[in-house]
């Protein structure tokens, strides 16, 4: 496999794309910091197998503008990828959000728009040349309009009904389309939180996640508990959802 | 309910590849829920005697160890040297930043993040051929650790503690500047951090030489030797041969058993020895629950001993075992420091002078025998040489460690140890140390003033503190 991993210096990403450099496969990084790059680019030669070259170039995913050469920089540096795998992504928490309008532009747009643009000049690539495989971190927060995550939710449902529309449309032409949806994972962005149970290891996302990408499975709840939580969610009437404030 | 709703808000994907422009909506993040989620945040040694405290994780360990007053790794020492002195007092966790920076296979030399583990470097470099240059009996620890501790391991005898096979150093010191040190460059403080607790500044990075392996099997010869002085006599015959050498020993046996145990010698295995598939990975099982204290109680613990006495058959016994059960045999039972129940645990490890003689070992076996209670078994092992860490444990002789619940006796015993040992002019590790005075810690380290001045240079506000140095060095609380 030939991955470009957008936001695989930390959390999650950088456990999938270590899992990836250790079984041998082919790593670019994508994400913002030159220094943070250059480390994790170093790390993941480090575990590579043969010591395989990690390259890595800026996109910030605020700035579309550098979108196309970062995908270039990929590109050239890996012969053609064949992976596009996206984990980085916008957190703010829903108070933040309402007591900031500007925040709450920032977080949609990245979120939602600017990563479809990102997808999309990506996914064009892959299907030009018989397809690969598109993987990108929504979230369980996106399953059903909930009280505490109201916008950030919004935002990462629209990213899962985008990836199973481009499911539909480019399976045929050899496009496999995964759409992670994490639960509560151990990372530095929930550190200080108390972890409910079944929280999961960012190592054992990932073991799921890359897994998953061989076997071309299209939705991924992880860890696989939030798989029967979201279902009992999805299934309450809205009179509870009013209720109830989760 | 409220916490809960909490968590559900935050389970969802790392915002990774945007540190700088989510810090406006960071705050927000952290603050309220993660107050409410714990009311008396405590932090616990591998003892599990707890303090009040609470530890930042985060990536970025520049950033993170800013204003902090100790650094932590995986949380493996038994005792009180991994937790802060006040409640309030920044407790940095580096687990989250462990990315190996460079690593040359031409000479073996990597350097990483302090956060890297043991078990991340065995999984990765032993199928490739290389192993750290010296392994406690945990793979559950940091480099960080390793460097702090100044661990020591089987080789003892022959290669030294850890620290003798780190070139460099990256710090942030009190001052909160960041400095690069090792036995060239800034020498002194080099050698105060190496064995230091951490406790000279902020361990970031951490630049050291892999050993290469002759194969991913160790070469294992193992014999069951009845009595304490067999043992040590036993110990002195394998050092000069053998690079690794161990035991256990039943510590509740007396009289003319006192002492029985199990003397272990290995080395990598040859590539001729080994011409079987490399191990497979153990499937880790975990102690699920915390057992009663009544569980471990003499009666137990002296039926344990037997059996693992006489599971060893022959009286000698040799072939191939995989590293893990060679170095790590407890890791196979993750949290088994559950065992002890609630009432948690230390352990006592003390080096015997050589020059005190085998007797002074015996004595001290007979010691402990007496204040034994539910003691299951003992690990006896040769040290080699003094290291030039400034708080180095390991001295040339016999080191003992044993584990004791926490009893209200705890501390008449370990004073009681502690004078003997200091009668011999030897002395306790600090990584296992929970209950040792100062007066005592003063009478056994004589390199405690060399230690102590090192510090006053280089952080003479004693902003980097523990638990432990407000116990063993005087430092404020």
């Amino acid at each position: 496999m030939k991955a470009v991993i957008v936001g695989g210096t930390s959390g999650m990403g950088r456990a999938i794309a270590r899992r990836l450099a250790e079984r041998g496969d082919s790593t670019f990084l994508l994400g913002i910091g030159d220094d943070d790059l250059a480390r994790s680019a170093a790390d993941l030669q480090s575990r590579h197998p043969q010591r395989a070259d990690t390259g890595s170039a800026i996109c910030d995913l605020e700035r579309p503008e550098q979108f196309a050469g970062a995908l270039d920089a990929a590109d050239n540096a890996l012969h053609g990828f064949d992976a596009f795998i996206v984990t980085a992504a916008m957190f703010a928490t829903q108070e933040a959000l309402e007591a900031d309008i500007e925040l709450t532009r920032r977080l949609v747009t990245v979120n939602y728009a600017n990563t479809v643009v990102l997808c999309e000049l990506a996914r064009k690539r892959l299907v030009a040349r018989g397809g690969g495989r598109l993987v990108v971190f929504s979230s369980v927060a996106g399953d059903r309009g909930r009280k505490p995550v109201a916008i950030y939710g919004s935002s990462k449902a629209g990213i899962a009904t985008y990836l199973e529309a481009m499911d539909h449309k480019f399976h045929a032409a050899g496009l496999s389309v995964l759409c992670v949806k994490p639960g509560f994972v151990k990372t530095a962005m929930t550190a200080g939180l108390t972890p409910p149970p079944f929280a999961g290891e960012p190592d054992d996302v990932a073991k799921t996640v890359v897994r998953a990408m061989d076997r071309g499975k299209p939705v991924l709840y992880v860890p696989g508990m939030w798989a029967l939580v979201m279902l009992v969610i999805r299934w309450l009437p809205r009179f509870v959802m009013r209720r109830i404030n989760f | 309910m409220a916490n809960h709703d909490a968590r559900a808000a935050h389970g969802i994907p790392q915002a990774s590849s945007r540190p700088s422009s989510d810090a406006g909506a960071r705050p927000a993040v952290v603050a309220p829920s993660a107050v409410s989620a714990a009311d008396t945040p405590v932090l616990m040694g591998w003892g599990r005697l707890p303090a009040p405290g609470r530890e930042v994780l985060g990536e970025d360990l520049v950033k993170l160890t800013k204003g902090a007053a100790l650094t932590r790794g995986l949380g493996r020492s038994y005792g009180d040297s991994s937790l802060p002195a006040r409640a309030d007092d920044k407790v940095a966790a580096t687990r989250m930043a462990n990315r190996i920076l460079r690593f040359d296979p031409a000479t073996g030399v990597m350097r990483a993040e302090a956060g890297l583990s043991l078990v991340e470097i065995n999984r990765i470099f032993i199928p490739r051929g290389w192993f750290s240059p010296v392994t406690p009996g945990t793979k559950f620890v940091t480099l960080g650790g390793m460097v702090a501790s100044d661990i020591h391991g089987k080789n003892h005898h022959r290669d030294g503690c850890f620290g003798e096979h780190v070139r460099s150093l990256k710090m942030r010191l009190a001052d909160d500047s960041v400095v690069e040190c090792g036995p060239t460059a800034l020498p002194d403080l080099f050698y105060a951090t190496v064995g230091g607790m951490g406790l000279l500044g902020h361990i970031l990075e951490v630049e050291f030489v892999l050993r290469p392996i002759s194969s991913p099997w160790v070469w294992l010869e193992s014999e069951r030797v009845g009595n304490i002085a067999e043992y040590v006599a036993g110990l002195n015959r394998a050092a000069p041969v053998w690079p690794m050498t161990m035991g256990w020993i039943d510590c509740l046996s007396s009289g003319a058993s006192l002492g029985r145990g199990i003397l272990m010698a290995g080395r990598w295995a040859t590539p001729d020895e080994a011409k079987i598939p490399p191990p497979r990975e153990r499937l880790q099982v975990s102690l699920p629950v915390e057992l009663p204290n009544w569980a471990l109680n003499p009666v137990t613990a002296r039926l344990f001993n037997t059996l693992f006495y006489w599971k060893h058959m022959d009286h000698h016994a040799a072939g191939l075992v995989a590293p893990d059960a060679f170095f790590y045999p407890l890791d196979a039972i993750l949290e088994w420091n559950r065992g002890y129940g609630p009432r948690g645990f230390t352990q006592y490890q003390c080096v015997i002078p050589r020059r005190a003689g085998v007797e002074a070992v015996i004595e001290f076996m007979k010691l402990l025998t007496k204040f034994g209670g539910a003691s299951p078994l003992c690990v006896i092992k040769d040290c080699g040489p003094e290291g030039k860490g400034l708080l180095s444990f390991p001295l040339e002789g016999t080191s003992i460690a044993v584990d004791m619940a926490v009893s209200p006796t705890i501390q008449h015993i370990v004073d009681r140890l502690n004078e003997f040992v200091i009668a011999t002019g030897g002395r306790i590790y600090l990584t296992k140390d929970r209950f040792t005075r100062a007066d005592h810690f003063r009478a056994m380290e004589p390199r405690l003033d060399a230690f102590l001045a090192a510090r006053e240079k280089w952080d003479p506000q004693r902003r980097l503190r523990s638990a432990q140095s407000v116990r063993v060095f005087g430092d404020r609380a």
